[in-house]
Formats: structure tokens, C-alpha cells, sequence
């Protein structure tokens, strides 16, 4: 928890600690958007012991929301999240509903196929633009105000649903339905054994974790006013687990942690050179290798000697 | 006589062509301690899957205080009353032997579709996790991770949280599997206060403890019934002997 607040905090400071131009409050909204996503996954991941490859689907759907409405020129977010949130907890519903009548390897293998079906639909909607993607008229407005336009209220507008996605995270883990979540994923048979059915309470989840992702789907469209199908390419899925790892299965901030961290070390390998991959593969093995516990778990470790 | 708690009605299941269950019929009466027991291979934990429901029987019932359960998955025989202990430890390691049985506690009290207030925060579950950590002795140990309990704490633990379910059948999997001598005198004494409470099925090993604590027992041998007595008259069965010979000498 000191932790996240300490990463809140830094996030809220960050335009008037020298992170106040374009491009820097830009690289920080992609972070907490992944955040956002991630913190969905990390409640399958981490809460649920669920790995999901089919998370990017969800995120895509809620930025083709934003997408479906520009184009009949409804841009007001009161009506884009709703419909964004609501056709994410659909999709989930109906595809977690058949993934997770299946468990390891055979739950990942069907959340990619669901993943890539959503992909390869998105492709093909030639309406928006198929492969090509489609830009937006503008950034939603807010009850018609055009607030997002500001680079500092977006700032603060992705800041305050990312603390908000966090606090509904933990507040969801520490009641009885994340009890029984978090003890499905330690021993199912003994959950079983107690009467509970671990089946609605992971569909839940999968749902939740759904709208999470859609949310910041929205948000990512917001930021770049462009989406494209790649947005939900399983590579996607795949850079948002290893947030998730990377970050820590300890907690939720993990999530936020992983996420800010991915795009930030992305950012000052490719100042340094354009063959930044090239270093970022190494990297990420060894963040792996000499931190178990995730980044998170590192410095939890250096703040409570601190 | 007063309707038994659980009866198996010739239950058969085999497994390619090996039948490892044949014909098994037995009773619990309330309040009784029945002891299965019987010779390495003799079906014992193919029997108790079929009771708890994590194995289908092939042909045959199982009926829980009048209600035929043999299609119900283990979860709804377990809201039922019927709670079971494992042979191989199964508690939460990760999670506090207090909550380990809280779980158990929350599964029979109302709907846990709860989203907003903690769980570890609400008394009414505690205080009866604390209860059942209490009668097997465990208390002092309730805010220590499951895991970090040692072997025969771990056995006490699985009781705790069956108990803690408030059931009206123990089905209990070899409670002393792989505890040493005193660890398992300790768990006999413990089993010792259980009874007159909830009816217990108990497979056992031990035949030191299932004769100390039995009212009944039901021997197997190669998936079938062989006898069904008091540990006098087991004792005295000589089939039983038979089915017994070059492995251990009983009672």
C-alpha cells in the first residue's frame, strides 16, 4: 500500500516535477492506461490464478466503442464508456463462459483463439478502416464539455481511474467473493470440498477484469485519437502479462507498477538507440530472473528497510 | 432403528477391467464412528471419492440422510453437510490458519456474492473459525500461514475446517497419514472428543486407532465387503484374519 501511494503520488506531482511537457505527460498516460489494463489482468492473474492470452480483446473492444460512436458522432463519454464497458462484460461473459470450463494451458490456448477472433473482426470492419485503422474526430467530450482536449486534465482524468481501478481491486480481493477467488487459486479441491463452486466466482472476475481493460481502452483511443486492429493482437495480450509479472503477483500495485515501468525503461532505451529491443529482451529476462517477487516486491522490500 | 446418515447401496466402480469397488454396501447410524479398513489395494480411497463425490460410481447409490446424492458434485454434498478431511494435506498454505477455516465457515453462512466489506473483518466468521480452532487444540496457531504449520498441524487444521462446516457426516481420509507416533496419539485423543457429534466415516490405516475409536468396522478386501462388526467381532472374523495374513497382525 505505501507502495501505490507513493507511485500515486509521483504520478500526481510528475507535470510540476519536470514531466509537465507533450511528449513526457503522453508517455506517462500510455503508462497508466496499461495500468488500468493490467490491474484487470491482475485480478485474473494474481487474484484468480487464471493466465489469460486474451486480454488485448478486451481492451480493443472498448477502443472500437469509441470507434463505432465517433463515427455516428456520438463523442460524449457519458455515452462511450457505458456502451464500451457493457460490450467488454458481454464478450467476456460469453467467451469466459466457455475458457473457463478449461484451466492452464487449455485456458490460455482458448482465451488467444477468442483474442485473435476479435482481432480478425476488427480487421475486417472496413467500415473503420479495417487493417489500416481509424482516426478519430476528436477526443470525447465529457457531458459536452471538451475537457480531454486539455493535456493536463487527461493527465489527471487517466490518474484518478487508475487509483480508482486499484482501490475497487482491493476492496474486490479482501471480501468474501475475492476469498473464495483467491482460494480457488490456491487449492480448487479444497474449495470444493467446502461447498463453494469456483466456476461464477471466476466468471465474475473475468467479467471485471473485462471492463477494467475496456476502460482503458477508451482512454487509449482518447490518447492517440487512432485505433487500429493491433490494438488487440495477441502480442498485446502477451506485453500485458508480462506487465503483470514483471510488476509483481503480489499485490494489484503490481500491475501499476509493471505498467509504468515497461513504458518508461521502452522510452530511455530508445532515446539511447534505435536498436533498443535489441537490450530490452536481456533486460526483461533478468528483471525475471533477480526479481521474483516482481518490481513491486523489490521495492517493497527497499521501502520497508528504508 | 433410526435412519442412518449414510448408506451406500452396492456401489461398483472399476477401472478398466479391474473392479476396485464391487458390491459395497454399508450404513452410518447417527452419532456412530464406522471405520473402514482393509489390506493395501483394497479400494478403500476409490470408496471414499465415491462418497464425497470426486469419483462417480458406475452403478449403485450413495444416500446422505435419506437423499439420493450419488449424481451431485462434491460442493453440493458438501453444502449438504457432507465435509471431508484429505489423505494429502489440502489447506490454503498461503492463507492463515484462521482463515483457512473461516473459508470453511463462510460457505454455510449466506452468499458470498459480497463485494464490499473485508472478509477477514467480519466476526461473526471469525468467531467460529477461533471455536472450531479451539476443539482440535489449534488456536494459539490461528494468525500463522497455513503453510508454515507443521506436519500433524496441518492434520489438525483439515479437522478444524471440517468441523467448521458444521457437518452432519465427518468423512475423514486417513487422518494420521504420515504423522509420527506422538503427533498421532495426540490426533487419536483429539478424533476421541469428536465423537457423538457429527456421524463419522473414517478409512483409516492405523489399526491401533481404528480399534480404539471404532463403534463399527467395515473391512475391505479387493474392492469388496468381507465383514461388518463391532472391533470384537472383527477381531474374531476369520476371514478377516485371512485377508490380513503376511500383512500385520490386527487388534
Amino acid at each position: 500500500m505505501r507502495l501505490a501511494l507513493a507511485v500515486f503520488a509521483l504520478l500526481a506531482a510528475a507535470p510540476w516535477l519536470g514531466f509537465g511537457e507533450g511528449h513526457s505527460l503522453t508517455l506517462l498516460a500510455r503508462g497508466m492506461i496499461l495500468g488500468i489494463a493490467a490491474l484487470g489482468l491482475w485480478l485474473l492473474v494474481g487474484g484468480a490464478g487464471l493466465v489469460s492470452l486474451g486480454h488485448a480483446a478486451m481492451l480493443g473492444i472498448g477502443a472500437y466503442a469509441v470507434v463505432v460512436l465517433d463515427d455516428a458522432r456520438i463523442t460524449d463519454a457519458l455515452v462511450v464508456v457505458p456502451v464500451a464497458l457493457a460490450a467488454a462484460a458481454i464478450f467476456a461473459l460469453l467467451t469466459g463462459a466457455v475458457a473457463l470450463r478449461t484451466t492452464g494451458v487449455n485456458f490460455i490456448m482458448i482465451t488467444i483463439a477468442f483474442g485473435q477472433m476479435a482481432f480478425f473482426t476488427a480487421s475486417s470492419l472496413a467500415l473503420y478502416g479495417g487493417d489500416d485503422g481509424y482516426t478519430l474526430y476528436g477526443r470525447n467530450t465529457i457531458g459536452g464539455a471538451r475537457w480531454l482536449q486539455d493535456r493536463l486534465v487527461f493527465h489527471y482524468t487517466c490518474l484518478a481511474l487508475l487509483i480508482a481501478c486499484f482501490l475497487l481491486l482491493r476492496m474486490l480481493l479482501a471480501s468474501r467473493f475475492g476469498r473464495v477467488l483467491r482460494a480457488a487459486k490456491e487449492s480448487p479441491l479444497r474449495v470444493e470440498a467446502i461447498g463453494f463452486n469456483p466456476y461464477p466466482y471466476r466468471l465474475l472476475a473475468y467479467v471485471v477484469a473485462g471492463m477494467m481493460a475496456a476502460l482503458a481502452g477508451v482512454l487509449l483511443a482518447n490518447a492517440t485519437e487512432f485505433v487500429a486492429p493491433s490494438y488487440l493482437a495477441w502480442q498485446r495480450s502477451g506485453e500485458l502479462l508480462f506487465v503483470v509479472i514483471l510488476g509483481g503477483l503480489g499485490g494489484p500495485q503490481g500491475a501499476v507498477v509493471g505498467a509504468l515501468a515497461l513504458v518508461l525503461v521502452e522510452e530511455l532505451l530508445s532515446d539511447l538507440t534505435e536498436h533498443w529491443r535489441l537490450i530490452m529482451g536481456p533486460l526483461l529476462v533478468l528483471a525475471v530472473l533477480f526479481l521474483p517477487r516482481g518490481i513491486a516486491g523489490g521495492l517493497a522490500g527497499v521501502l520497508r528497510r528504508g | 432403528m433410526a435412519e442412518p446418515v449414510l448408506r451406500l447401496d452396492a456401489l461398483h466402480k472399476s477401472f478398466g477391467g479391474l473392479a476396485v469397488t464391487a458390491d459395497v454396501s454399508l450404513d452410518v447410524r447417527p452419532g456412530e464412528l464406522h471405520a473402514v479398513i482393509g489390506p493395501n489395494g483394497a479400494g478403500k480411497t476409490t470408496l471414499i471419492h465415491q462418497v464425497s463425490g470426486t469419483l462417480r460410481p458406475d452403478a449403485g447409490r450413495v444416500v446422505f440422510e435419506g437423499r439420493d446424492v450419488t449424481a451431485l458434485s462434491m460442493a453440493r454434498r458438501a453444502r449438504l453437510g457432507l465435509a471431508r478431511s484429505f489423505q494429502i494435506t489440502a489447506v490454503l498454505p498461503g492463507f492463515s490458519t484462521r482463515e483457512n477455516v473461516a473459508l470453511a465457515v463462510q460457505a454455510r453462512s449466506g452468499t458470498s456474492f459480497r463485494f464490499l466489506r473485508a472478509a477477514a473483518g467480519e466476526r461473526a466468521l471469525n468467531d467460529a473459525a477461533e471455536a472450531a480452532l479451539a476443539q482440535v487444540g489449534l488456536l494459539d496457531r490461528a494468525a500463522v500461514a497455513a503453510g508454515a504449520l507443521s506436519h500433524g498441524e496441518k492434520r489438525q487444521l483439515e479437522l478444524a475446517i471440517a468441523l467448521a462446516q458444521a457437518p452432519r457426516l465427518l468423512l475423514l481420509d486417513e487422518p494420521l497419514a504420515g504423522t509420527g507416533a506422538e503427533e498421532a496419539e495426540r490426533l487419536v485423543a483429539l478424533l476421541r472428543t469428536l465423537k457423538g457429534g457429527p456421524a463419522i466415516l473414517l478409512v483409516e490405516h492405523d489399526m491401533q486407532a481404528v480399534f480404539a475409536l471404532a463403534d463399527r468396522i467395515t473391512v475391505l478386501a479387493l474392492g469388496r465387503v468381507i465383514a461388518t462388526g463391532t472391533p470384537d467381532a472383527i477381531r474374531a472374523d476369520a476371514a478377516v484374519r485371512e485377508a490380513y495374513l503376511g500383512e500385520e497382525a490386527i487388534g
